[in-house]
């Protein structure tokens, strides 16, 4: 694993309330490579993934322990906007979430609050390239975007969250609420943005993990268990746990 | 049902000829209830449609509608009903200006800003505000904003359009501030988290995509407001005065439709007269404007849980 770290967690923990979620998290998201969580449902891999761009501040009752650093900076310091980070850190979530607006407006929206000047129209196309949603869009570009199905939405926000050229995109188990079909095309998608981006992807799905995944951290019960190079950690699982839960003993 | 050995075993429970007298009383009795508002609202249309009938024998529709002097009393008499819609409009239409804005902006801090402690505190005191008897507004107006408004401007009158627009405004605020939380809270979670993501800040979440998205839930509450502020009575009747004018000056002494009929039911016209029969011409205008009023904020308010389902 290139020791590069984009982002960076120590002793990372997140309590909700009286509930501890995760706890004791070290890992490094290392540039360009494409992490995935995986691990049971319940076991802490969305909250550890929203706290690499501060979305669990939403959530009055979180509380966090330990540090995030994203390239060496600690995301949570006081002199810290969260809007800044979630600038350089997008996410794309489990349920497509467009805006009620047209599709153009759904990409415009990002570029607008970042204060891009630029020719806009063209930037959307770019992005919709980006997410392969162009030639599918491009003649009704004014359209409501809940017109689109599923997988097109779920595009569209991987369009929206390219737009703002971020350095690193959070994936919170995109392809969990599509068919066969359109998660094939998320998957080829990612697959094209390896390489440019770092990209963290949860998924309760383990072949898709193998598939698109340069490296692979199983986290059970808010411990990370085992985090090392994919292929190695489905060939050659060194905890029990890991090697129960990618056998389907476990989950 | 234990058996000896402690099983459970599927057991048919189909019965015939059996029916529920319980539940067929139980629902004749709800159906009364309903029932009753029903009747009570057919009753009133009824009323209203033939008493009115009554007076536009004597005063012709169109002079009524179009007529720009209202003296029901001394002669000669003159029943255009325009003054006092001008003195309705004036003062729903100050309220508005008072509640709309600030109802709006205290449903997005509550919705989107405020802590949950806050929240605890603030919403229960808005509460309390909606709750408070029209009468005590109405010498709150009196009382308290007239003298104010007097002093800082000297032409304002003892009665004023001004005043009872400030004071239903107030009143009509928390319906606002409630109404409109509810259609923020309504927007998915997920809309907020999207704009989050991209790095907006609270305000522009708040105003881009909250507020947009609730448009229509707002736009209800909105209408059902000014409908509220139509219908006020207690208030005007205390601080508008009693003065049918042609009027925008928002200083002077007006008459509200709602005021005519408080004025006019108080024993002023004697039954079977021209002016009593007015009083139900005047009632059948009001409830036509609350009426349309009513249903084009539901209108809006189900197309918007429409979009959100």
């Amino acid at each position: 694993m290139p020791s590069d770290a984009v982002l960076e967690t120590i002793g990372l923990g997140v309590r909700y309330g009286e509930t501890r979620v995760i706890e004791d998290i070290s890992l490094r998201i290392p540039e360009r490579r494409v992490v995935a969580f995986i691990g049971p449902s319940g076991c802490g891999k969305s909250t550890l993934l929203r706290c690499f761009n501060r979305l669990n501040d939403l959530v009055p009752e979180a509380r966090l322990t330990g540090q995030v650093l994203f390239r060496g900076r600690d995301l949570y310091g006081p002199a810290v906007d969260p809007a800044d980070v979630r600038r350089s850190i997008g996410m794309v979530f489990q349920r497509p979430n467009p805006f009620p607006k047209s599709i153009f407006e759904n990409i415009a929206f990002g570029l607008r609050i970042n204060g891009f000047k630029d020719d806009i129209r063209d930037r959307v196309e770019v992005s919709l390239r980006a997410a392969s949603l162009w030639d599918e869009v491009s003649h009704r570009l004014d359209a409501d975007a809940l017109g689109l199905s599923n997988g097109q939405q779920q595009r569209l926000c991987i369009a929206r969250a390219l737009a703002v050229e971020p350095e690193v995109l959070l994936m919170d188990e995109p392809a969990s609420a599509l068919d066969p079909i359109a998660t094939g095309r998320i998957e080829d998608l990612i697959g094209s943005l390896r390489g440019d981006y770092t990209i963290v992807i949860v998924t309760n799905n383990m072949r898709q993990a193998a598939r698109i995944s340069d490296d692979t951290a199983f986290l059970y019960m808010g411990e990370l268990v085992e985090y090392k190079e994919t292929q190695r950690l489905f060939t050659n699982p060194e905890d029990r746990r890991t090697e129960d839960y990618i056998t389907g003993r476990m989950g | 049902m234990s058996r000896p050995d402690g099983r459970l075993r599927p057991h048919g429970r189909l019965r015939a000829g059996r029916s529920r007298w319980g539940e067929r009383l139980i629902g004749a009795l709800l159906f009364g209830c309903g029932a009753v508002s029903i009747l009570t609202t057919v009753g009133i249309v009824v009323v209203l449609l033939t008493q009115s009938l009554g007076f536009f024998t004597e005063v012709s529709p169109l002079e009524f509608l179009a007529g720009t002097r209202w003296s029901p009393d001394p002669a000669p008499r003159s029943f255009g009903i325009l003054p006092l819609l001008n003195g309705t409009l004036l003062v729903a239409g100050g309220a508005a200006l008072v509640a709309l804005p600030a109802g709006l902006a205290t449903a997005i801090y509550l919705s989107e800003y405020a802590s949950r402690q806050t929240k605890r505190i603030v919403k229960p005191a808005l509460e309390i505000l909606a709750g408070i008897p029209t009468v005590v507004y109405g010498y709150f107006a009196v009382v308290f904003v007239t003298p104010i408004l007097r002093a800082v401007f000297p032409g304002a009158g003892v009665f004023s359009a001004a005043s009872a627009a400030v004071v239903v405004g107030i009143m009509i605020l928390p319906m606002v501030s409630s109404l409109s939380g509810d259609a923020l809270s309504a927007v998915p979670r997920s809309l907020r988290e999207a704009a989050y993501g991209l790095g907006a800040t609270r305000l522009e979440v708040s105003t881009r995509v909250v507020v947009p998205a609730g448009l229509p839930g707002i736009a209800a509450s909105f209408i059902l407001a000014i409908s509220r502020a139509v219908a006020e009575t207690m208030v005007v009747a205390l601080a508008a005065g009693a003065t049918p004018r042609m009027t925008l000056d928002v200083f002077e002494s007006v008459q509200t439709m709602t005021a005519y009929v408080v004025q006019a039911s108080l024993g002023d016209a004697p039954s079977g007269t021209i002016g009593y029969r007015a009083l139900f011409a005047v009632g059948l205008v009001l409830f036509f404007i609350t009426l349309a009023l009513n249903l084009v904020s539901q209108r809006m308010a189900a197309r918007f849980r429409e979009s959100h389902t």
